[in-house]
């Protein structure tokens, strides 16, 4: 199990690669990327901003629960913070599972998760300056679902 | 010495991100007043919905000692990644 915040770009092929590799009991990998939409001109860069030391023990809680959860054999969670540009990879999030199914629930349980309750700030900036962005209320919604799947 | 930490748009209200105190108040509600008759501004936004205290890193609800603290952060609603 790996979380990483990273200052500079990442390379969501070099990483995926990485997570794949020496796995003879591993039958699927699913993998999530994000990137940061341009919206038409709006978005000219994102820039999550994060507290760290904090932020890793906080998704290193979820992603354990996670591995619990679905019964994985690993995950994967790096988030890029600071400026980054339209194009770029925000995040990839990986996890490793005897079968696709476990797989493919914990990466969609884990890009609500963090979507919407990782400790990150995200400030946009456009032609009209910048704003903080609020998780909506479908962010919220998606992430509620796993809640009540547990009760 | 305590480290104190603002994040997101906390931080835009107050114009600082990070202060060391000599001497902290001896609890997170009279920090959190200190700071409110310093700045009104900043006072409101901590008061505001789902901003959260952090005390050593261990999310605090209601207030709690500053005693020995090292670090504080008051985190704004957070917005996911």
């Amino acid at each position: 199990m790996s979380v990483t915040l990273s200052k500079t770009p990442i390379a969501p092929g070099a990483l995926l690669d990485g997570f794949c590799a020496n796995r003879s009991e591993t039958g699927a990998v699913a993998s999530f990327t994000g990137l940061v939409r341009a919206e038409q001109g709006v978005t000219q860069a994102l820039e999550p901003e994060s507290y760290e030391g904090f932020a890793e023990k906080q998704i290193e809680a979820m992603v354990a629960s996670a591995v619990e959860r679905f019964s994985l054999q690993d995950a994967l969670v790096v988030h890029r913070i600071g400026r980054i540009g339209p194009g770029e990879a925000v995040r990839i999030i990986a996890a490793a599972a005897p079968h696709r199914k476990a797989a493919l629930e914990a990466c969609d349980h884990l890009t609500d998760y963090l979507k919407s309750r990782a400790p990150f700030w995200k400030k946009e900036h456009g032609p009209d300056g910048e704003r903080w962005i609020e998780p909506t209320i479908a962010d919220h919604q998606d992430a509620a679902r796993w809640d009540e799947a547990t009760k | 010495m305590t480290r104190l930490l603002l994040f997101g748009r906390l931080h835009d209200i107050a114009g600082w991100r990070e202060r060391r105190l000599d001497a902290a108040p001896a609890t997170l509600f009279a920090l959190r007043d200190a700071l409110a008759r310093e700045d009104a501004a900043l006072g409101e936004a901590l008061a505001g919905p789902g901003v959260h205290a952090v005390v050593d890193q261990i999310i605090v609800r209601g207030d709690a000692s500053l005693v020995g603290a090292a670090e504080v952060a008051f985190l704004p609603p957070m917005s996911g990644g």
